[in-house]
C-alpha cells in the first residue's frame, strides 16, 4: 500500500481528517527549512506538501511568491528539493510527502528521469499546478511506474462535465481548489465547500483534501468536518517569514502554527 | 530536412504544433479555455462574424495598408528591393489593433464585460484598451513597472482611453511579470474577464486565434506585390517578439517554396550577455500556458530576457514558430541593440519614416543581408508599429539632451 493510501486508512480509523501543511524548500534558506520540514510530523502534519520554488509561479499570491524568490535566491533547486526529501525519510518512513510546484523544472530533468529520482528520494506525490489532464499523459505512465500518485486539482469552476475527465486518471486524493483564485487570497464559504465535496464525492472514492483559503484553525477544523483533509499554505509561509523579520527561529514558529492547525483539526469532529 | 506537403495545417486538435503549443494552465482555467476554444471555432466559420472582423478593420483600423517600395533604403543598402508593409499606419500605430479587433468582436460574443491584457511596450495596451473604449467595457491592463518608466507616452494613453494600468513589481517588471499577473487576474475573474492576449503564445486556441486575425497582413502584401510587381515576393522578413506580426506576414506564405522566410530576435547586449533570443538561444519548455523554446537555465528555471526593445523583452515565443524553427522552414536570426538602433536611424533619415524598436530589428537584418542580393530581388520588411513611443529610450541611448520629457 502507498504511504498516501496507508496514511488515509489509519485516519478513517480514527475518524479525523488529515491536516495537510505545505512549505517551500529552501525557504528562507536551506537550513530552515529543513529543520520546519523534520519537525511537521510531531507537530500534528499528517500529509507533507513540499514547495519546489519556480521563477515564475501563476497561481499563487504574494506570499508564496515571495517565498519562491527567497528561495531561489538562497540556492534552492529541483535536486535540492529531493535531497531534503530523502534526509527527512532517514527519520520518518511513514509521512507521505507531495512536491507541488510547476511544470518546467520537471519537464527540463525529463519526466522520466524525474519521477525515478524522485521515487528513490522517497516522494509520495507530485502535484503541478499548470499540467491539466490534457497535457499530462506525458508524465503519468512515469509517475505510475514509480508508484508515485499525481494528484488532480479540482476547482469551483470544474462541473459535472469537467469532473470526470479529471479524476480519470486521479490517484492518492483529489485537491479541491476551494476558491477560483490564487493562493493566500480569499476564503471560501463552509457551505460553498461542503457542496463542492459531496459533489465530487459523487465522481470518486478517493479521499478529498480542501486548500487555498485556510489560514486559522477555526478555518482547518470547519474543512476537516466536511471533506478528508484540509490543507495550508501561505498562513505556514507567512509565519516562518514573519518570524525571521523579528530574529525568532521561522521554523519554530511555523511548528507552533501547525501545532495550533493540528489541534483544530483532530478536534474538529469530536 | 524533408519539407512537408503544407506547413499550414497546424495546430493539431488539442493545439499542439509538434511538441510545441497545448493548454499548460491551472485547472481553474480549463473549462473557459475550451469555451474559447469552441467561440471561437463558431466564429472562425461564421461569414457574419467574419464579414464584421473585415468592416472594423477597414472602417476603423484604415486597412489596407500600403507596400510601400523604399527607394533610398533600396539604394542604400544596394541589392534587393524593399518594400515596407506599414502597419505603422494602422489607428493606434502598430499591428496590434488587428487582433485586438478580431479578440474583441469574441469576448463580445462570450458575452465578457471585463477585458484584461498584458502589454510590453504598451502597443497591446494601448490597441487594447482602444477597443474597449469603442465597445464600452471595463479594461485592466498590466504592464512591467521598468515598462511603465521607458514606454511613458502610451502609459498615458491608455489611461486616457480609460483603462487601469496596474504596474507590476515581480521579477524584472516587464512583459513575463506582466502576463504572469494577468493570469493570475484570470484565475480569480474566471466568470466576467477575457484575457485578451496580444501575441501568438499562451495556450491553445491563442497562437493559432492570434494567427488568424494577424494573417491580414500577409494576405494584403500578397495581393499588393502581385499588383506592384505581378508576382509574389523573394523574401519576407519581421522582428519577433512573442511572433505575432510575424505570424501574421509568414502565414499565408508559408506553403510557397521560393519564399525566403526569416524572423528577426532580440539579440540585447549579444548572445553571451543579456538578451531575449529565445529560439537561438534558448531550449524547449513550458510557460505561460504552452511548451515553446524559453530562456531558461539548467533547473528550468526561467531567465529574464532582455532588449532595448520592450515589445521584444520577452524569454519566450509562440509555439508555432519553436515549430516553424525545428522544422526549417523558417531561418530565424538575431541582431543587437546596437544594430537596431543604427537601423532607427537609417531609416528615420532615408525614408522619413520613425520605425518602432520592435520593427528596426528586422530592418537592421535587411540591412545586412540586402546588398548581397539581386536587384530584382523582391523583401517585403514587415514594418510592424511607428516609433513615437520610443523617442524617450532612442534619445538616451544616443545620449542626446532633447531638453525635456516627451
Ligand atoms: C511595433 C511592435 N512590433 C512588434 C512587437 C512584438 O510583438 P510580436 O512579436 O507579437 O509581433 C510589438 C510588441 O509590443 C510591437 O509593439
Amino acid at each position: 500500500m502507498s504511504r498516501l493510501a496507508a496514511r488515509f486508512t489509519k485516519l478513517a480509523a480514527e475518524n479525523r481528517a488529515a491536516l495537510v501543511t505545505y512549505s517551500m524548500a529552501f525557504d528562507p534558506d536551506r537550513a530552515a527549512s529543513q529543520e520546519l520540514l523534520n519537525g511537521l510530523p510531531a507537530a500534528g502534519a499528517d500529509i507533507i506538501e513540499f514547495g519546489m520554488p519556480f521563477t515564475d509561479p501563476m497561481a499563487d499570491g504574494p506570499a508564496i511568491q515571495y517565498a519562491a524568490q527567497r528561495a531561489l535566491a538562497s540556492g534552492g533547486t529541483l535536486k535540492g528539493c529531493l535531497e531534503m526529501v530523502a534526509e527527512f525519510r532517514l527519520t520518518d518512513t511513514e509521512t507521505p510527502i507531495i512536491l507541488m510546484g510547476y511544470y518546467n523544472p520537471v519537464y527540463s530533468w525529463g519526466p522520466e528521469k524525474f519521477c525515478a529520482d524522485a521515487g528513490r528520494a522517497g516522494i509520495d506525490g507530485l502535484i503541478l499546478v499548470d499540467l491539466p489532464p490534457e497535457e499530462a499523459d506525458e508524465l503519468l505512465p512515469h509517475c505510475w511506474a514509480n508508484d508515485i500518485d499525481f494528484i488532480f486539482l479540482t476547482t469551483p469552476t470544474s462541473d459535472d462535465a469537467r469532473l470526470p475527465v479529471i479524476v480519470g486518471n486521479a490517484s492518492g486524493f483529489v485537491y479541491y481548489v476551494s476558491i477560483a483564485g490564487i493562493t493566500g487570497t480569499a476564503s471560501a464559504s463552509a457551505s460553498a465547500i461542503g457542496d463542492a465535496v459531496t459533489r465530487i464525492r459523487r465522481h470518486t472514492s478517493l479521499p478529498v483534501c480542501v486548500g487555498f483559503g485556510i489560514k486559522t484553525p477555526e478555518q482547518a477544523a470547519e474543512v476537516a468536518r466536511l471533506a478528508d483533509g484540509a490543507v495550508v499554505g501561505s498562513a505556514i509561509v507567512a509565519a516562518a517569514f514573519d518570524a525571521k523579520g523579528k530574529g525568532e527561529n521561522p521554523a519554530r514558529a511555523a511548528l507552533a502554527l501547525v501545532r495550533e492547525l493540528a489541534a483544530g483539526v483532530r478536534g474538529a469532529r469530536g | 530536412m524533408t519539407s512537408l506537403n503544407t506547413y499550414r495545417a497546424g495546430p493539431d486538435e488539442r493545439g499542439h504544433f509538434g511538441i510545441f503549443g497545448g493548454r499548460y494552465v491551472a485547472e481553474t482555467l480549463m473549462p473557459l479555455i475550451l469555451s474559447v476554444e469552441q467561440a471561437y471555432h463558431q466564429a472562425k466559420d461564421d461569414p457574419a462574424f467574419q464579414a464584421e472582423f473585415r468592416s472594423w478593420l477597414k472602417q476603423y483600423v484604415g486597412r489596407p495598408n500600403p507596400l510601400y517600395f523604399a527607394p533610398r533604403l533600396t539604394a542604400t543598402w544596394g541589392g534587393a528591393k524593399i518594400f515596407l508593409k506599414r502597419e505603422d499606419l494602422n489607428h493606434t500605430g502598430a499591428h496590434k489593433i488587428n487582433n485586438c479587433i478580431g479578440q474583441i468582436l469574441l469576448a463580445q460574443r462570450m458575452g465578457k464585460k471585463r477585458i484584461i491584457a498584458e502589454t510590453g511596450a504598451g502597443q497591446h495596451g494601448v490597441a487594447t484598451a482602444t477597443v474597449c473604449a469603442l465597445f464600452g467595457l471595463k479594461c485592466v491592463i498590466y504592464m512591467g513597472a521598468t515598462d511603465i518608466e521607458r514606454q511613458a507616452p502610451n502609459v498615458y494613453r491608455m489611461k486616457l482611453l480609460g483603462a487601469e494600468v496596474r504596474p507590476v513589481t515581480s521579477g524584472a517588471a516587464t512583459l513575463k511579470d506582466a502576463m504572469n499577473d494577468a493570469l493570475r487576474d484570470w484565475v480569480t475573474n474566471v466568470a466576467d474577464t477575457y484575457y485578451l492576449i496580444g501575441t501568438v503564445a499562451g495556450p491553445h486556441p491563442f497562437p493559432a486565434m492570434v494567427r488568424d486575425f494577424q494573417s491580414v497582413i500577409g494576405e494584403e502584401v500578397r495581393a499588393q506585390m502581385l499588383e506592384a510587381e505581378g508576382r509574389l515576393p523573394d523574401s519576407l522578413v519581421a522582428c519577433i517578439g512573442g511572433g505575432s506580426n510575424a505570424m501574421g506576414l509568414f502565414h499565408p506564405f508559408l506553403d510557397e517554396p521560393g519564399i525566403r522566410i526569416i524572423g528577426v530576435e532580440a539579440g540585447g547586449h549579444g548572445l553571451d550577455k543579456l538578451h531575449a533570443a529565445s529560439l537561438t538561444g534558448g531550449r524547449p519548455g513550458v510557460l505561460h500556458g504552452n511548451r515553446t523554446y524559453l530562456l531558461q537555465d539548467a533547473d528550468g528555471q526561467i531567465q529574464e530576457a532582455h532588449s532595448i526593445s520592450a515589445g521584444l523583452d520577452y524569454p519566450g515565443i509562440g509555439p508555432e514558430h519553436s515549430w516553424l524553427h525545428d522544422t526549417g522552414r523558417v531561418e530565424y536570426v538575431w541582431v543587437t541593440d546596437d544594430e537596431a538602433l543604427a537601423a532607427f536611424q537609417q531609416c528615420t533619415r532615408l525614408e522619413g519614416i520613425i520605425p518602432a524598436l520592435e520593427s528596426s530589428h528586422a530592418m537592421a537584418h535587411a540591412a545586412k543581408i540586402a546588398g548581397s542580393l539581386p536587384q530584382d530581388h523582391l523583401m517585403v520588411l514587415n514594418l510592424s508599429g511607428r516609433g513615437d513611443k520610443d523617442v524617450n529610450t532612442v534619445a538616451r541611448a544616443l545620449g542626446d539632451d532633447f531638453g525635456g520629457s516627451l
